[in-house]
């Protein structure tokens, strides 16, 4: 795996000191992060580690409470300055720069496959049709399901699906993309197809914020491992030092239950 | 009876008449009933809980009113408010005012039923306001929403049938102006009802056809 230089290269996502509740229950603590250009952050934690809400406030589909995300050094969610939020249509602008894959793929059920891609760089993004469904088509042979252009999503299987997820995403050229579990929906034998296409993702210099529990995938593509507790990170690194030789006691209890 | 038939028959102008008549009220009562029960039905879905109980207080009253009544009420009463209308005029703006209670009814109900993951995918996607419901939101509703949208608009046509008591020009009206004239009561209100029965035949092939395309999305 060629490793990018993190340093050199400029950061995509910059998250700072995010906070959020859902009443009295503190999800996020505090929680910073960036991603570099071309780089795959995977988040890790156990099942309520906020891991969800991260992803969610990155694009504000959750407000968070404290802190601020900045995308490519633009402030998402709040106008320069922090003190007024944005309109819904600034807001709605902001988010069609980053692209999102969902763990229940949330395809559009009353649209083919190929309309599902072609739909919010036309109607969204106002791209011109004939390009976006020719980018369109050549995005699902990328992903392998040119043939299925034409069918409606409850056609496929569940892997197939989640490859359209991905296409869908891709198909905004987003310069940002995120994960939410991209495989756990999935039954097994069907993984692999799609962690395959994701690494391509990641090996083409896509920049990517994966939440997953596929141990394979993060020590394989990611760049930077992050560990999430109780809305906290508690431990991040490089793959290769992360599962081989964790810092805390936090990391080893979780790598000893998640990986076999 | 059979002499009853040729009568009918003899006037059957004035039966189509009616019937072109009872076929206008409804569609365009039903478009309209639509296009603002899906508005009406966006109120009802607001995450603002004043305006929603609110909106909801007046579809409830809506749908509580005997249709009659809301009839006599835009014929007679509105006049004395200085909104006159022409008696088709008045029939149609009442078969419209009620049914978007029902249908802003069926919209939100079916509406809420439908998973919200797809709606927040749109929104993730940079989907907001009017294109967040003509795109992605309404598609989805009126495909689930087809053999409940053929009811309403059977109980449309037949509600037309409530305006020949304000001397809308339609069917029923056309029906018992036969009878009245030449006492053929059996034949023209038979021949009225299988005209009915054919109109409402019409609509469950429209909702036949919705099906089949929200089948092949199943
Ligand atoms: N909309 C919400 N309203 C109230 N509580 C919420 C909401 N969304 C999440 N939570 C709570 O926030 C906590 C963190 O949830 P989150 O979905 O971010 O966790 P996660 O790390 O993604 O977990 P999982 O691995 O199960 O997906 C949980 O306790 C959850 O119940
Ligand atoms: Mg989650």
């Amino acid at each position: 795996m060629a490793k990018k230089p993190a340093e050199t290269s400029e950061t995509v996502l910059d998250i700072r000191g995010l906070t959020k509740s859902f009443g009295s229950n503190l999800v996020l603590d505090g929680v910073s992060l960036t991603v570099a250009k071309g780089r795959t952050v995977c988040v890790l934690g156990p099942s309520g580690s906020g891991k969800s809400t991260l992803l969610r406030c990155v694009n504000w589909l959750e407000k968070p409470d404290q802190g601020a995300v900045y995308l490519s050094g633009r402030r998402i969610g709040m106008r320069e300055g922090g003190s007024i939020p944005m309109s819904s249509s600034e807001l709605a602008r902001e988010r069609a720069r980053i692209g999102m894959v969902f763990q229940h793929f949330n395809l559009w059920p009353h649209l083919t496959v190929i309309q599902n891609l072609a739909e919010a760089p036309i109607h969204v993004q106002k791209r011109n049709r004939d390009e976006v469904m020719a980018e369109a088509a050549a995005l699902l042979d990328r992903v392998g399901l040119a043939a299925k252009k034409d069918d409606f999503p409850s056609r496929l299987s569940g892997g197939q699906k989640q490859r359209v997820g991905i296409a869908r995403a891709l198909a905004m050229k987003p310069e940002l993309l995120l994960f939410d579990e991209p495989t756990s929906a999935l039954d097994p034998e069907l993984v692999g197809e799609v962690v395959a296409v994701m690494k391509t993702l990641a090996e083409s210099g896509s920049t990517m914020l994966v939440v997953t529990h596929e141990m394979g995938f993060a020590r394989e593509t990611a760049d930077e491992v992050v560990l999430m507790d109780g809305g906290r990170i508690v431990e991040s690194g490089e793959p290769s030092a992360f599962f081989k030789k964790p810092k805390t006691e936090r990391a080893r209890q979780f790598l000893q239950r998640y990986v076999s | 009876m059979m002499h009853g038939f040729d009568v009918v028959w003899e006037h059957s102008d004035r039966l189509l008449w009616g019937v072109l008549n009872t076929i206008a009220l409804s569609i365009v009562g039903a478009v309209l009933a639509v296009v603002f029960g899906a508005l009406v039905a966006i109120l009802l879905m607001s995450p603002n809980r004043l305006l929603r109980l609110s909106v909801q207080g007046l579809v409830d009253l809506m749908r509580c009113v005997p249709f009659l009544m809301l009839v006599y009420l835009v014929y007679y009463g509105l006049p004395h408010l200085g909104i006159d209308f022409d008696n088709w005029t008045a029939g149609l703006a009442a078969l419209a005012l009620y049914n978007t209670a029902y249908m802003a009814e069926i919209l939100r109900g079916i509406w809420s039923g439908l998973p919200r993951e797809t709606f927040e995918a749109a929104t993730a996607f940079g989907y907001h306001g009017p294109r967040l419901y003509t795109r992605i939101v309404f598609p989805q509703v009126f495909l689930a929403a087809g053999p409940m949208l053929g009811n309403q608009l059977i109980q449309i046509i037949k509600d037309t049938a409530f305006l020949t008591i304000i001397a809308v020009p339609e069917l029923t009206q056309a029906a018992s102006g036969i009878q009245a004239q030449y006492f053929v009561p059996f034949a023209a209100f038979i021949a009225a009802i299988l005209i009915y029965w054919a109109l409402c035949a019409i609509v469950e092939g429209g909702v036949a056809l919705i099906e089949k395309v929200a089948e092949a999305r199943r």
